[in-house]
């Protein structure tokens, strides 16, 4: 089981200016097993929603409340946010100089589960994810995300959520930026994720095309930091021909 | 526009060998201005070198003739490297010196074992002056490590002269006691079409240090100068280098980093490239980065380059000095990794490159696990549990 619930959210971010709201009230519910896309124009505040869950340090909770499985995320450090069971996929995926994948990702299972990973199976599943994403093997010693090009980040960000599977995935742009090729198999790795029981998916993206791939349970339209407007899949058909134009001119 | 004639180079003052040329240091210089020399126990300027007590021992390496000498050969070897000392301590210890560590390596040997010198010091309530001189032939290929610990106050002058395409590796090891005061000069000459890298590893002592110099007898030699400290409370560590491209088609590289903690912790790190005007068609890049890993410490990085050629292939310079990058650090607790151990993943990480590029396998996994002590000291103190592999 999962549900992550997201009510009434208010974040603002410190500028030199002092803070900003950018989030103006955010609920959304994706519940067990569900996949839900959040659709909208840049700077909007998907990703501030998607930091503000995971618990980036830049970002202030002035209001509202995320709960999964009924337990306070806000009030969790950010890697207890982890260990809880939430994967961020980060729009900018950041580089650690001198620190190998292969360490990384050990390191990180090994937080998650509380012991370290058999180390036959382990060296098998990695492998193997990396292979899934397109990945060469030679990948895990590589410094992470360091001189990796824009696909090689999304791509070993997918690695890291079928190795790492968590309950709840926000996935935030995975796809900006991907050629054809690479969202292919950045989709199909999501997609086995959500086959597994009672995985939840928040899907940010700017474009409908992933949604060929990924077929959302929601749609809902994000403009200046609220959800405008929300919906089955169909709505992001609309948003497809029509474009933000309709939700922007109302603001 | 850049200069093309002859300037007079600030980086580069005239040296000697007569002490009268040496008067004390105050402090005032430009080469010592971020000395404390209050705390040198006199080493800049009278202190009086007492017999050595410090044992040193070594391996031998077939081929390779490593001898204390004295008397004619000795003296003969004081400046071989070209070294005319610009500070009084270096001309001190040339000029009172009895005997030189000399070690030999013939020209075209390939000496595959490290050549492992250990200066054990035992006393630091007494000073001493040190003579080394590493001596390698054409075409030879060694790697000479130079490992200090224990109890000291030592004034040293190591020379290095690396003979036309040798390939040479010299390693400084300063892990002394927390009571040790270290002021060394590397003077290295590089052979025609020679590789020579310097490193320099720094963590114990009190006050420690080194000017580490480089300039080469013919064109197309290469120079990598590496260096890696971490200075604990109280600790000075300090690093000068000159890289003198008094020949075209010459290579300096550069690549210092540190990381600092606790009150009082201060490390300097000065940079000096000259560009002859002879020398054409040179590359040159240096860089220091420091990671300040609580507060109360203090990082001076100072690069300097001096051009006297427009004709140059590449030069350039990056110095940094940071706290932790809180992105690294949310990246990995985002992925569940807590945050002391999220710390230690990013100095670790801040030091491995610079570790792998030393070459001396034996010593990788020993940088290693003294990195990890210095972080247990401060920045890891409640971290408990296995020490995490780095690496691949
Ligand atoms: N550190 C910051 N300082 C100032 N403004 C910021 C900062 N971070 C985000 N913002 C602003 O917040 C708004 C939402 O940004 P973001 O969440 O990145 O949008 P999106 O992901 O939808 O493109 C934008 O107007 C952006 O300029
Ligand atoms: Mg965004």
């Amino acid at each position: 089981m999962s549900t992550l619930q997201i009510t009434d959210l208010h974040v603002s971010v410190d500028t030199e200016d002092g803070p900003k709201q950018i989030l103006k009230g955010v609920t959304l519910t994706i519940d067990d097993g569900e996949t839900h896309a959040i659709m909208g124009p840049n700077g909007s505040g998907k990703s501030t929603l998607a930091y503000s869950i995971a618990g980036h340090p830049k970002y202030t909770v002035t209001g509202g409340s995320v709960t999964l499985d009924g337990e306070d995320v806000l009030a969790m450090s950010v890697d207890e946010r982890a260990r809880a069971g939430l994967f961020l996929a980060m729009q900018y995926p950041v580089e650690v100089p001198g620190v190998s994948v292969s360490n990384f990702l050990r390191t990180a299972k090994t937080a998650i589960d509380g012991e370290a990973p058999k180390l036959r199976h382990w060296v098998k599943d990695v492998n193997k994810a990396l292979q899934d994403l397109n990945l060469d093997p030679s990948f895990g010693t590589r410094s992470v995300n360091e001189g990796f090009s824009g696909g090689e980040k999304k791509r070993h960000e997918i690695a890291q959520l079928e190795l790492l599977d968590p309950k709840v995935a926000i996935l935030d742009e995975t796809d900006s930026g991907l050629d054809i090729d690479a969202l292919k198999v950045v989709s199909d790795g999501v997609n086995r994720f959500r086959a597994k029981e009672g995985k939840g998916v928040l899907l940010i993206t700017h474009y409908t095309r992933i949604l060929r791939y990924i077929t959302p349970d929601r749609v809902h339209v994000f403009v200046d930091g609220k959800i405008a407007d929300q919906g089955g899949p169909e709505l992001a058909d609309q948003l497809e021909a029509e474009g933000y134009d309709k939700y922007l001119t109302k603001v | 526009m850049l200069e093309t004639k002859k300037i007079e180079s600030h980086l580069n003052p005239t040296g000697s060998f007569d002490l009268a040329d040496h008067p004390v240091p105050t402090g005032r210089e430009e080469i010592w201005r971020f000395t404390p020399l209050k705390r040198l126990r006199g080493l800049h300027a009278e202190a009086e070198f007492a017999a050595p007590t410090s044992a040193t021992e070594w391996n031998t390496p077939a081929g390779v003739r490593i001898e204390v000498v004295e008397g004619d050969e000795a003296r003969a070897l004081r400046g071989v490297s070209g070294l005319v000392p610009n500070t009084r301590f270096a001309a001190r210890v040339l000029a009172e010196v009895p005997s030189t560590l000399l070690v030999d390596v013939p020209a075209e040997a390939d000496v595959s074992e490290p050549i492992h010198v250990r200066v054990q010091g035992q006393d630091a309530g007494s000073a001493e002056a040190a003579h080394v001189v590493l001596r390698f032939g054409a075409h030879s290929r060694s790697v000479v490590v130079l490992d200090h610990s224990g109890h000291a106050s030592l004034a040293q002058v190591v020379e290095v002269v690396a003979g036309d395409g040798a390939q040479v590796s010299v390693v400084s090891l300063q892990d002394w006691s927390d009571d040790a005061v270290h002021l060394t000069h590397h003077e290295a000459s590089v052979g025609r079409d020679a590789t020579y890298k310097h490193v320099a590893i720094s963590f114990g002592g009190d006050v420690v240090r080194m000017d580490s110099n480089v300039h080469y007898a013919g064109p197309g030699g290469s120079a990598e100068l590496l260096g890696l400290y971490f200075a604990d409370e109280g600790q000075h560590i300090e690093h000068r280098l000159f890289a003198d491209h008094n020949e075209p088609r010459t290579k300096s590289n550069v690549v210092y980093k540190g990381a600092l903690q606790g009150q009082g912790a201060h490390t300097v790190w000065v940079g000096n490239v000259l560009i002859r005007q002879v020398a054409e068609g040179i590359e040159t890049y240096e860089e220091n980065r420091n990671l300040v890993l609580t507060d109360g410490c203090q990082a001076d990085s100072v690069p300097n380059l001096e051009i006297e050629t427009g004709e140059i292939e590449g030069a350039g310079h990056a110095s940094a000095t940071g706290r932790f990058d809180d992105e690294q650090l949310f990246y990995l607790r985002a992925r569940g990794i807590a945050e002391a151990e999220a710390r230690r993943l990013v100095v670790h990480g801040f030091f491995n490159d610079l570790i792998r590029k030393i070459g001396v396998a034996s010593l990788e996994e020993k940088l290693m696990a003294t990195v990890e002590d210095e972080l247990s000291k401060n920045v890891l103190k409640d971290v408990t549990g296995d020490v995490t592999e780095v690496g691949v």
